[in-house]
């Protein structure tokens, strides 16, 4: 019997008694990040790791019976040891660490290498069996330096004020759109946040993340010029009424998926930005190998070729059905989902 | 070429035109003469001609990107563009350098026809780590003969007027025919005098627009003149310094393949054009467009080939005569003077006059096209009395008034991913018809569905599939999509038994169940039809 399976709620752990990032109410919750795919409500008890709970207090309900332990910190659940590291996914974003009689398992959930100036760092255990995210399981996803990108969207941001223009670009309103506020000059102009991304901006800030100063996008009067400004938008707002206050606007997007061009000529957006808050293939590779791992659980994304290309390189791995993502998001764009909802309340609100 | 690959870049990030205009004036200012008159050759939609297999091409990337044959396959089902795939999948470059545009061409490019596998081999391999990677991309495009970057070559000329100050017409005539892309070119091109020599060159096709709606919209019938819109190849016979030239509207020389016109041209008076289509014709009457379709394709054209499908010109306008551009005529003085010359002709046998046909209301020309189909014409085509030959699609003057296509309730059987922007998204879709209680796979269809539609079927294909090979998927039988096309025609190449000219999507038919869709017996009616 393996340490965890996946059963109809979720990933299981038997000699814990616990589920790890279910997808249906169960007892006893343990989350690896608030994206809503894998931090869903109804838990009985939930466990994260301690910069989590503000992001699942906000998003799950503040009155939810949440637990927190710091990254490192020992917890004995039933038969087994847990602890959370940091997965350098989003704020208080985690692996699990899950020890059993000595034999260790570690699942990753979503998590990447890359420096992010708003979240810890991606740290490696060493693990028996490591389950690991595919989303972006392919070589042909390689990121370019974060510096690059920030660069390429300050020039964007002048040539769209050259041209009396807003710069509107979309980005998750939780982790991605912290991570390019960090990395914006507010001194070229000034940054607006649509409420869904405000609201996040809240929390980072109130947990000691230092980003630049934001304005929510309701607050300044019908009228108001902006072709200087840059504003940040959950994706669904892309084509709404929501967007028409702006006037003349540019699109841009951020994600990883942004790195195929016909992606991001199918979505209509007028620039792509390769950020992601994912692994690229080479950190794939590097994050696997740090483990150590004899066995490698490959869940949502590119799980066929990436378990293939372990196999041929002499590494026992396998295919993990979960329901983090579907087959759908292939090649077109993550979905964490929530923003779709937090976009409609706002639109209703304002 | 990186500043190629910059423009490349900025046409490919905007679908605005203005900006695109300024991206390609910004470019035209920039660069050398010798690099810009190879960007125009490329964007105009001019290629190299292939120098090197794709498959060799994948060959050495995979060799180079140190990943094996499946994963290549895997990624270009991800990205849905072969050049693309490779310069995603290379490793970063070792420096990654400047050189002009018409370098990697010259230098580069053309000199591998002569080179054997290994040098060619070496040379790409060494290119590649020395572009970056947007580089690499349009590299690739370029020697993949796949460049295209979503301007037409209408948008080039206005950004060239812009550049130059010469005149956008003289620039679009100045474009067609076969010319070099030299320096010398770039100069002529965009040089003052407008007084060109070259005897080949065809004039801009003016190019009619569909009448959405009917043609009560355009006002007294007493303005416009009504001829049959033939479906063939659009064409222009040129008559010059004793030679003759046939271009398509492909602007492809096409005078060899038509033996038959290419001596009626030796009949034509010094200096004169005429447009008109080329049709397969016997007796009075077109063939179906499946027979030219028959001689297209050879290279060398036998006596019995010639005989089974004549060709004829069906004429229906003058551009030129005397050596002199009657563009600017009115329509009625070109057609008189055409009708002369035709009549003229007459004895030669493969020259047509377009005849207008005499209507006094419009309800009569709409009871006249429903002969359409008896008379294997796509319906009228609309001119107004008065006007000039125009350049290009422009609104106003000419309307093609097309028939209904035929129509056809089908059911959705296999899909499969499809191309550029379209990269892993299922859109390339395979149609069947019920056949003694069976599907049979009918038709594929790639068009006529919004970017919403798509998506909603596209996440149904995937909840849907019963079997997949390789990038093909078999679906539940349960969508029923109507489906619009131009002509049918019996086929045996078929497995249905039928052929049918440009099939598209006119319609989800959510009303309908599969079992609602049509049977073989109801599309082999419309045969008789």
């Amino acid at each position: 019997m393996p340490l965890l399976r996946v059963d109809q709620n979720g990933l299981w752990c038997e000699p814990g008694g616990f589920h790890i990032d279910p997808w249906n109410p169960v007892p006893k919750a343990l989350i690896t990040h608030g994206h809503s795919d894998h931090a869903r409500r109804g838990a009985g008890a939930f466990l994260c790791a301690a910069p989590s709970e503000p992001v699942l207090r906000s998003r799950l309900g503040a009155d939810i019976a949440l637990e927190t332990l710091t990254y490192g910190e020992r917890r004995v659940i039933g038969e087994t040891t847990v602890s959370f590291h940091p997965a350098g996914h989003v704020l208080g974003s985690a692996q699990i660490r899950v020890e059993h009689r000595g034999e260790i398992w570690v699942v990753s959930g979503d998590y990447k290498l890359a420096p992010d100036a708003t979240c810890a760092p991606f740290e490696s255990v060493r693990c028996h069996t490591f389950v690991t995210e595919s989303t972006f399981g392919l070589p042909i996803y390689r990121w370019p330096p974060e510096a690059e990108v920030a660069a390429s969207i300050h020039e964007w941001w002048r040539m769209n004020q050259r041209r009396g223009k807003a710069s509107l670009v979309f980005a998750y309103p939780l982790g991605k759109s912290q991570r390019v506020l960090a990395g914006l000059d507010p001194a070229v102009g000034p940054i607006f946040c649509h409420g869904a991304i405000e609201r996040m901006n809240r929390i980072y800030r109130a947990s000691g993340v230092t980003l630049p100063e934001t304005l929510y996008s309701g607050s300044v009067a019908r009228g108001y010029d902006w072709s200087k400004a840059i504003v940040l938008a959950p994706p669904s707002a892309h084509g709404s009424p929501w967007m028409k206050r702006f006037g003349a606007v540019s699109t841009g997007f951020v994600s990883g998926w942004m790195r195929i061009r016909g992606t991001r000529r199918r979505r209509s957006i007028d620039r792509g930005f390769v950020i992601s808050d994912h692994a690229d293939w080479p950190g794939l590779q590097q994050a696997i190998a740090a483990t150590g791992a004899g066995c490698v659980l490959v869940t949502h994304g590119y799980r066929g070729p990436l378990v293939r290309w372990l196999e041929e390189q002499g590494k026992q791995a396998r295919a993990l059905e979960t329901r983090f993502e579907g087959e759908r998001d292939e090649g077109t764009a993550t979905s964490p989902g929530e923003d779709v909802a937090e976009a409609t309340e706002e639109d209703a609100a304002e | 070429m990186k500043l190629f690959a910059k423009l490349y870049a900025a046409l490919d990030e905007t679908t605005k035109t203005n900006e695109k205009i300024e991206a390609l004036v910004e470019y035209f200012t920039a660069a050398a003469p010798e690099d810009a008159v190879w960007a125009i050759n490329f964007l105009i939609g001019r290629r190299i001609r292939r120098l090197i297999p794709s498959r060799d091409l994948v060959g050495w990337a995979i060799a180079e990107a140190a990943i094996p044959e499946w994963m290549f396959g895997d990624c270009y089902s991800a990205v849905g563009d072969l050049a693309e795939t490779i310069a995603l999948l290379l490793p970063p470059p070792i420096s990654s350098t400047d050189k002009p545009l018409h370098y990697w061409v010259e230098e580069r490019l053309l000199p591998l026809r002569d080179w054997s596998d290994e040098q060619r081999r070496e040379s790409l391999v060494f290119a590649w780590l020395e572009m970056d990677e947007r580089q690499r991309f349009v590299w690739n495009k370029i020697i993949t003969g796949e460049f295209r970057v979503g301007v037409s070559q209408n948008l080039v000329v206005r950004a060239l007027a812009e550049f130059s100050g010469v005149p956008a017409e003289v620039l679009a005539h100045r474009l067609m025919g076969d010319w070099q892309p030299t320096p010398e070119f770039h100069r002529q091109l965009i040089a003052r005098e407008t007084e060109d020599a070259d005897i080949s060159r065809p004039y801009p096709f003016f190019l009619a627009y569909p009448l959405e709606g009917e043609p009560a919209q355009l006002g007294e019938p007493a303005e416009w003149i009504a001829e049959w819109k033939w479906d063939g190849i659009r064409s222009q016979m040129i008559r010059r310094k004793w030679r003759t030239f046939i271009w398509s509207r492909g602007e492809e020389l096409v005078t060899e393949r038509f033996p038959e016109l290419e001596a009626l041209g030796g009949l034509l008076p010094e200096g004169t054009v005429i447009d008109g289509e080329i049709l397969p014709w016997k007796n009075g009457v077109p063939l179906p467009f499946a027979q030219m379709q028959r001689r297209i394709g050879r290279k060398t054209l036998g006596p019995k080939i010639l005989a089974e499908v004549p060709v004829v010109v069906l004429a229906y306008d003058l551009l030129e005569w005397g050596g002199e551009d009657v563009r600017e005529w009115p329509i009625e003085r070109r057609r008189q003077t055409l009708a002369g010359l035709v009549d003229s002709l007459r004895s030669h046998g493969h020259i047509v006059l377009s005849e207008p046909v005499a209507f006094t209301t419009w309800e009569q020309l709409a009871e006249i096209r429903t002969e359409s189909r008896e008379r294997r014409v796509e319906g009228f085509m609309l001119k107004r009395r008065g006007s000039p030959y125009r350049v290009g699609r422009r609104r106003g003057d000419w309307w093609k008034w097309k028939i209904q296509p035929y129509s056809v309730d089908c059911v959705l059987m296999y899909a499969q991913p499809g191309n550029g922007r379209r990269a892993s998204v299922l859109t390339d879709y395979t149609f069947g018809v019920w056949d003694s209680g069976e599907l049979t796979p009918f038709a594929k269809a790639y068009s006529g569905l919004t970017d919403e539609e798509i998506d909603q079927v596209d996440s149904w294909i995937r909840r849907n599939t019963i079997e997949r090979f390789g990038p093909v998927r078999r679906v539940k039988p349960e969508l029923v999509f109507e489906l619009a096309f131009e002509g049918i025609q019996e086929s045996s190449r078929h497995r249905s038994g039928i052929a049918v000219r440009f099939p598209r999507m006119a319609r989800w038919r959510h009303d309908k169940k599969a079992e609602d869709a049509d049977s073989i017996e109801t599309v082999r009616a419309l045969l008789a039809r």
